[in-house]
């Protein structure tokens, strides 16, 4: 299974991971838009922590024993048999937060608006997730992990 | 005698606890017989989906918490629309209201919460109802069918299952007056800031809320149908439905003269067995393990049913494990407010550390004991609260770092580095290839 780390030693926060996010599920596809009109706004699926020198891009780890699933009141998010991510399936998801609760990232993101949970699921239609591919920094490191036998 | 049938897994319940402890037991034994018996006659579905059912009726398949094919998938029986009368823990046996005997090796006691029905007048009354299922979301959604007309409802009780049925009814244009016992709806799970943002926007949806009363009775004057409730106050509220909310307690009959230990639920250890052997207990039927509390009790939510029923599942199938407990958690997002809380909402007494913050409408606030975490409420922004609930749930000794959890700007990063480290795993293991940015960043389109 695929996975994307962060070396915090050189991410310096500048958040373009962040706005690549952003751009990649946006309509638009149009960076303007995608920030200041697009309705409903277009929200990135990662997030950047920072405390003085340290700045952290934390998105969706895909745990091998992902709580999110099991808090999941409606059966939305599952793990994908053939690639092993933990996807949500926006039909059959109310956006009620449960996963956020229990995710120890707290990364599930609430689109408040579409009163869905969004997520990051690696970029499937991409070589390499945009945030990875973006980073100026070459903070971002994206590797196969061998799956922990269940 | 009628010839007992036997399985080798026998789970009573098709919900969170049951589909948690068959999913456990076929990642451990994939041919054991797995039979699961329920008297809902539907496949696995979400019951806190009830209130989006009756908001909007939609396809039951919709509420579905398992694709179509998964009892096919995992070679799971169902007996669906059967009762389960009694269960005899020295035969290894369970008794249908069928008529059916049915033996296993091992019983999983999945049963889940009852609603608590108060004896009082006019209680059997048409019109009357309680919010625990599907079939009680389809009751409602029929008797709001026949009625042409405005309708008003009194719902008893102002916790989570009269918050989410007074969401619904208003979607339908339900006229809905809360009546609570106590001074503020969701006292149990929320805290009394967090309470007042949900009764605000309760009102401001249209509800009329009534805090401090409980209803002394329900009124009729026509054919056994409901014309208002009356108050203790003797205040009378006219309406045409009542619903009652006021609790769920374990479901516990077919246990009760089983001489399995009961207290309030089904006891359990941390491996999820009964007193009895070969028999587990997990969900809102079972007292387990409450981390914040470090004892057992009732925690009835649908995150804990599952876990509970996952880790009864591994030790059913002959995998040692043992549940790391639960606690009271819940996320709510009624009426357009983001509220998660977990563990204490009040600190029972001073011993307690509370801390604080509000800004930009988001409060945050965590609740301490000795260094750990044991409650806390977030509402307006949610996001980030799985980090404190992990911290509470892992036992962390937050005392050195406390101030951050509720500012403004926490995150993984305020946290000391060896807590992020490890949550973030934040390097790949030795000799993986790895992959960074490949190529210049792609231009960007900025405006037209
Ligand atoms: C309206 C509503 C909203 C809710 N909202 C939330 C929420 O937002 N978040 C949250 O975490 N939780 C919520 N809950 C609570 C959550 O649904 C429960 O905690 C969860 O369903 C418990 O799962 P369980 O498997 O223990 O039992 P249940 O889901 O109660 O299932 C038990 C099953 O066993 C069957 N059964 C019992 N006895 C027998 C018998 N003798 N024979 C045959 N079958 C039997 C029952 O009919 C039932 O189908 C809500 C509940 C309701 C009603």
């Amino acid at each position: 299974m695929k996975k994307v780390y962060v070396k915090e030693d050189v991410c310096i926060g500048c958040g373009l991971c962040e706005v690549y996010c952003r751009l990649k599920h946006s309509k638009s596809k149009d960076l303007i838009k995608a920030y200041k009109k697009e309705i409903p706004r277009p929200l990135s699926r990662l997030r950047v922590d920072e405390s003085g020198i340290v700045s952290l891009s934390v998105r969706c780890q895909h745990c091998d024993d992902a709580p999110c699933i099991r808090a999941c009141l409606t059966g939305a998010l599952s793990r994908d048999p053939s690639t092993s991510l933990v996807m949500v399936d926006e039909e059959r998801c109310i956006g009620c937060g449960t996963c956020t609760l229990a995710c120890p990232l707290g990364v599930p993101k609430l689109d408040t608006s579409q009163k869905k949970m969004v997520k990051c699921d690696l970029c499937q239609d991409e070589e390499l997730p945009v945030c990875v591919a973006n980073c100026p920094n070459e903070a971002l490191l994206y590797a196969e992990v061998e799956e922990a036998l269940a | 005698m009628v010839a007992t049938k036997k399985t080798k897994y026998l789970i009573i319940g098709n919900s969170a606890g049951g589909i948690g402890a068959a999913e456990a037991i076929r990642e451990v034994d994939k041919t054991g017989t797995i039979t699961i018996v329920s008297d809902e006659p539907y496949p696995a579905y979400s019951r806190p989906l009830i209130s989006e059912y009756l908001a909007l009726p939609c396809p039951v398949e919709k509420m579905a918490y398992r694709q179509p094919d998964f009892y096919e998938k995992n070679k799971i029986k169902t007996l669906l629309g059967e009762k389960v009368i009694q269960v005899n823990p020295d035969k290894h046996t369970v008794k249908l209201e069928s008529g059916t005997t049915l033996g296993w090796q091992k019983l999983l006691l999945a049963t889940g919460g009852t609603p608590i029905f108060p004896e009082m007048e006019g209680n059997r009354l048409k019109g009357v109802f309680t919010f625990n299922k599907l079939d009680d979301a389809k009751a409602i959604d029929g008797f709001l069918n026949q009625h042409r007309g405005r309708l008003r409802a009194v719902v008893i009780g102002g916790g989570l299952i009269g918050v989410s049925v007074t969401e619904a009814l208003l979607k339908r244009s339900v006229e809905v007056t809360v009546v609570e016992m106590k001074d503020r709806v969701l006292n149990t799970i929320l805290d009394e800031e967090a309470s007042v943002f949900e009764a605000q926007a309760l009102v401001h949806a249209g509800t009329n809320i009534i805090t401090g009363h409980t209803p002394e009775k329900i009124n009729s004057y026509l054919l056994g149908e409901v014309c208002g409730v009356t108050l203790d106050d003797g205040c009378v509220l006219p309406c045409e439905m009542a619903v009652i909310t006021i609790g769920v307690r374990p479901r516990l009959e077919v246990v009760s003269e089983s001489g399995i230990k009961i207290n309030r639920g089904i006891v359990v250890d941390r491996r999820m067995a009964t007193s009895a052997p070969d028999i587990y207990a997990c969900g809102d039927a079972a007292e387990a393990h409450d981390f914040v509390y470090g004892e057992n009790r009732l925690t009835p939510v649908w995150p804990n049913a599952y876990e509970g029923g996952r880790a009864a599942g591994l030790n059913m199938a002959g995998k040692p494990t043992e549940y790391q407990g639960g606690t009271a958690m819940n996320a709510l997002k009624y009426f357009g407010v983001y509220i998660a809380s977990a563990g204490l909402v009040t600190p029972p007494d001073d011993s307690y550390e509370t801390l604080i913050n509000r800004y930009d409408g988001i409060y945050r606030k965590v609740i301490i004991k000795k260094g750990k975490l044991a409650g806390m409420v977030f509402a307006g922004d949610i996001e980030k609260s799985g980090i404190i609930y992990n911290l509470m749930k892992d036992g962390v000794n937050v005392r050195k770092f406390k101030e951050v959890l509720v500012a403004d700007d926490f995150g993984l990063a305020s946290l000391p580095e060896s807590i992020w480290k490890d949550r973030l795993e934040s390097s790949p293991p030795e000799g993986v290839p790895v992959v960074t940015s490949i190529e210049e960043p792609e231009e960007l389109v900025i405006g037209d």
